[in-house]
């Protein structure tokens, strides 16, 4: 397939779980120095894949090669990561491995010492690591604490972490998913000097222009099967999409409305911040019936802040909120019982009790009122007729009534919490990353659902960290930073690079200034 | 060896899997049955006839399942909201104590109304003392299982001071032992000439209550909820300090009918040694149950045979009586390895 050696070699490579058939018959090769991208939906084995040659688990069948040092491939023993990591492969998971209280260098070093070792040897490892940073542009501080970093330089760490280990192939599960656009382009530059070098990467993703920008050639999986393996200057978008989820992707399109009546007005809002949402300061935001806002800004800025306040999990500390009109309680009860319809960001801890059946959390929010309780009594019966015309119209699958919610992949998940939000009619919704995570299926469906309910009449507050959703589907955007809203602008004029300088804390009238004038430099 | 996480147990497994446990215990109790050169046969052939084989022996049983049931309701109910409370015990004691302040004749009324007054101020008193604490985590964020089992202690201090002084009988000689229960307000028996009391009838109401509870009202929904993932119970609208303030006061009031049902029922008198533990073994009973409110019942009638079971056989053959324990503390451990096997699915090779 490549001109180049090979250094990594999958053969057949097979998994059931149970009934399920997770990886069926992979073929995987990579050339040294080359950019796969791997790509594909929740559930399409991905994971399972790269769980199985980082020995996580051991294929039903198939086999594994890997080169050396000396470039001959020889088979990695199944099912143990430590000779995974011995035979060059090293993974950036999504979720990092850093421990905030000690340094970037101890962060690194962690773990590829002997234990006999009576002295650490910093000075050498220093002298590799200045020598890496040099070699990839991975400029991070190595003294300082690795709790001090931002999201991007976490990743660079983990990176280095890879890097100083001697990897020779390098999976990235994910890695853009937390970065702003511009950090994306940094990861993308260390990226192409690394494979510049001769360093295999694998770039796990869904989002199509980033496997476009980066990639050489493109893998995609559905079902646990390969279904296409080519050069990625010989495909396109569309195409890629298409193979990914088998059938064509309707194109969003968002019909201009005339808003109606103000719905939330937040004047002057403060909300006081806990360790992982952050603060927001004096917030003015207006969001009227018939409306899509959405609110953009790197993770922590304050965008958590808004989200608990408007779940009614946070009462404002100052300032004043007026909800249809009327006074604001922060309480979640009241709010449900408003009209207030709440999509949580993490659908895992918030959203649903995993242990708890399907039927039971699409009541999660309703069992309190008619026809689910009678006389302190949950009716059952209720509940479940109700969950099941949900889960008709909702097109919720993945199991039963009686299932476990945790079964659930995450799309289907997220369309029964939509189901059980919607059902309601809500005046004022409140989607908190409503799409993170979910394949195209599922996240179109989810944004069809959310530009139905604004037709229906619904104001919406959007927050999401993907750029290109809230340019597709919101009338105005307000980007948080350090606490602060800036004033909302029309989504018109605004493009993914003005909201990442934004997001940086550019002033909005520069930030368009900016990227105006790169535009007609382009030109 | 690896574990892999099972997508649904079969109710089968969930059945089979304490009786497993139960009979894995028996079979590891053998090897220290076998050095104190017991013939371990004989023994659990021993064991078994003590605790099922006569009808005194049954009553027996299930005089002793009774109090064991009501604190593994305790436990289990506490337990399903993730409420660790661990003061059974304390809270038997407080119940006890409160049965005998109200039954040795305080107040005489007609037993129809003597005997439910005893039973709620036990309740009552158990719920008070299960108060506290709840109270400390929900606001404060006070780790409940330290204060409940510290608690323990204090209660069984307090206990002692009351029947060494205001509450010491008269005629005792000098005993420590509180004033008899007067008989409007004993506990009537269920058999003539056995010890077994309605505390029984009690436990088992208290079992289908709570069960009906957990798995039919919206209450138990909320219990349910709040137990297994606390935040999206918050963020739905429960109010999980409620939720748990709830079913702190159900846990203590639990415990607190096992210790009428022990001082009205059985004893007559309250003394510093009325429990042998059936606080913590609650805890044990609960965990063999899976938390299941009606599974506590055979759970209870399990660990009430093999106390009442290994007396006798102690007394037959001549092995000390603390094999018991053993028993019950080793299939404690058997029912963790069983509860992985539930929710994991072991794979070779």
């Amino acid at each position: 397939m490549t001109a180049r050696p090979p250094v990594l070699c999958l053969a057949g490579i097979g998994k059931s779980f149970g009934d399920l058939v997770a990886n069926d018959a992979i073929d995987l090769s990579l050339g040294r120095g080359e950019i796969l991208a791997l790509l594909g939906e929740n559930g399409a084995g991905k994971t399972t894949l790269m769980n199985i040659l980082f020995g996580h688990y051991v294929a039903d069948e198939g086999s594994i090669e890997v080169a050396g040092p000396d470039g001959r491939l020889a088979p990695l023993p199944p099912g143990s990561p430590q000779a995974a990591l011995a035979a060059g492969i090293g993974m950036v998971h999504q979720h990092f491995t850093l421990a905030d209280n000690l340094s970037v260098l101890d962060n690194i070093v962690l773990g590829t010492e002997r234990w006999w070792q009576p002295f650490r040897r910093m000075g050498r490892a220093r002298q590799l690591l200045a020598g890496l940073i040099e070699r990839a542009g991975l400029a991070v501080d190595l003294d300082v604490p690795a709790g001090s970093l931002s999201v991007g330089e976490r990743q660079r760490v983990e990176i280095l972490k890879a890097l100083y280990r001697e990897a020779r192939i390098l999976i990235l599960d994910e890695p853009t998913a937390v970065l702003t656009p511009q950090e994306t382009d940094g990861l993308f530059a260390v990226l192409r000097r690394l494979a510049a070098d001769g360093l295999a990467i694998v770039f796990i993703s869904h989002k199509l222009a980033e496997v476009m920008a980066i990639s050489e050639r493109v893998m995609v999986l559905r079902a646990g099967r390969v279904v296409e393996d080519v050069a990625t200057a010989a495909t396109d978008r569309a195409a890629l999409a298409e193979a990914m989820v088998g059938r064509p992707i309707p194109a969003m399109s968002r019909e201009p409305l005339k808003p109606g009546d103000p719905a939330l007005v937040l004047d002057g809002v403060d909300v006081a911040g806990t360790d992982h949402r952050g603060t927001m300061h004096g917030v003015d935001l207006t969001v009227k019936a018939r409306e899509m806002v959405g609110i953009a800004g790197v993770a922590g800025n304050g965008q958590g802040a808004l989200a608990a306040l408007l779940s009614g999990l946070a009462p404002p500390a100052a300032g004043r909120v007026t909800l249809f009109g009327g006074p604001f309680r922060p309480d979640a009860v009241t709010l449900i019982d408003a009209g207030v319809g709440r999509i949580p960001e993490d659908r895992h801890r918030d959203g649903v009790v995993g242990d708890m059946t399907l039927w039971e959390n699409a009541v999660l929010e309703d069992y309190r009122r008619h026809p689910f309780r009678r006389a302190g009594l949950l009716d059952r019966a209720a509940a479940r007729a109700h969950t099941a015309r949900l889960m008709a119209e909702h097109d919720v699958r993945g199991g039963g009534l009686g299932t476990p919610a945790r079964l659930l992949s995450g799309g289907n998940m997220q369309k029964l919490i939509l189901g059980r939000v919607l059902d309601r009619e809500p005046g004022l919704i409140l989607a908190h990353q409503p799409t993170r995570g979910l394949d195209i299926g599922a996240a179109t469906a989810v944004q069809a659902r959310l530009l139905e309910a604004r037709g229906r009449g619904a104001a919406i507050v959007l927050i999401s960290e993907d750029l290109d959703e809230l340019l597709q589907l919101t009338d105005r955007i307000a980007v948080f930073y350090r606490g602060r809203l800036t004033p909302l602008l029309p989504t018109e004029g605004l493009s993914a690079r003005a909201l990442g300088l934004m997001m940086a804390g550019h002033a909005a009238d520069e930030a368009l200034a900016e990227t105006a004038e790169r535009r007609t430099d382009a030109a | 060896m690896r574990l892999e996480p099972r997508a649904h147990a079969p109710l089968w497994l969930q059945l089979a899997a304490p009786v497993g446990a139960a009979l894995a215990a028996l079979v590891i109790t053998a090897v220290p049955l076998s050095w104190a050169e017991a013939p371990v046969l004989t023994a659990y052939a021993m064991l078994a006839q003590g605790a099922l084989g006569s009808g005194f022996a049954l009553t027996e049983t299930l005089t002793k399942a009774a109090p064991l049931i009501l604190t593994g309701l305790a436990a289990a109910i506490a337990f399903r909201a993730r409420l660790w409370n661990i003061g059974a015990e304390g809270q038997l004691y407080a119940g006890a104590l409160a049965a005998v302040m109200i039954g040795s004749g305080t107040v005489v009324l007609s037993p129809w109304l003597m005997v439910p007054l005893v039973l709620v101020a036990g309740a009552l008193a158990g719920a008070l003392l299960m108060l506290g604490p709840t109270l400390l985590k929900v606001r404060l964020g006070v780790d409940e299982v330290v204060t409940t089992l510290l608690l323990n202690f204090i209660m069984l201090l307090f206990v002692q001071m009351m029947v060494e002084g205001p509450l010491q009988d008269p005629m005792s000689l000098g005993w420590p032992q509180s004033m008899p229960i007067i008989d409007e307000a004993a506990l009537p028996r269920l058999v003539e000439r056995t010890r077994l009391h309605i505390g029984l009838i009690v436990a088992l109401v208290a079992a289908l209550a709570i069960w009906l509870t957990v798995q039919r009202t919206t209450f138990g929904f909320e219990v349910r909820a709040v137990g297994a993932n606390p935040h999206a119970a918050r963020f739905a609208g429960m109010s999980t300090t409620g939720v748990m303030v709830r079913v702190g006061l159900l846990s203590g009031a639990l415990a607190g009918l096992a210790g009428v049902g022990e001082v009205a029922g059985l004893k007559g008198f309250l003394t510093q040694d009325l429990s042998p533990g059936y606080g913590y073994s609650g805890i044990v009973v609960a965990m063999l149950a899976q938390l299941n409110p009606l599974g506590v019942v055979l759970a209870a009638l399990f660990v009430a045979g093999v106390f009442v079971g290994a007396d006798s056989m102690s007394r037959a053959i001549g092995v000390s009586n603390t094999i018991a324990d053993l028993i019950v503390a080793i299939a404690l451990l058997t029912m963790l390895v069983a509860s992985l096997v539930i929710r994991y699915r072991v794979r070779f090779g």
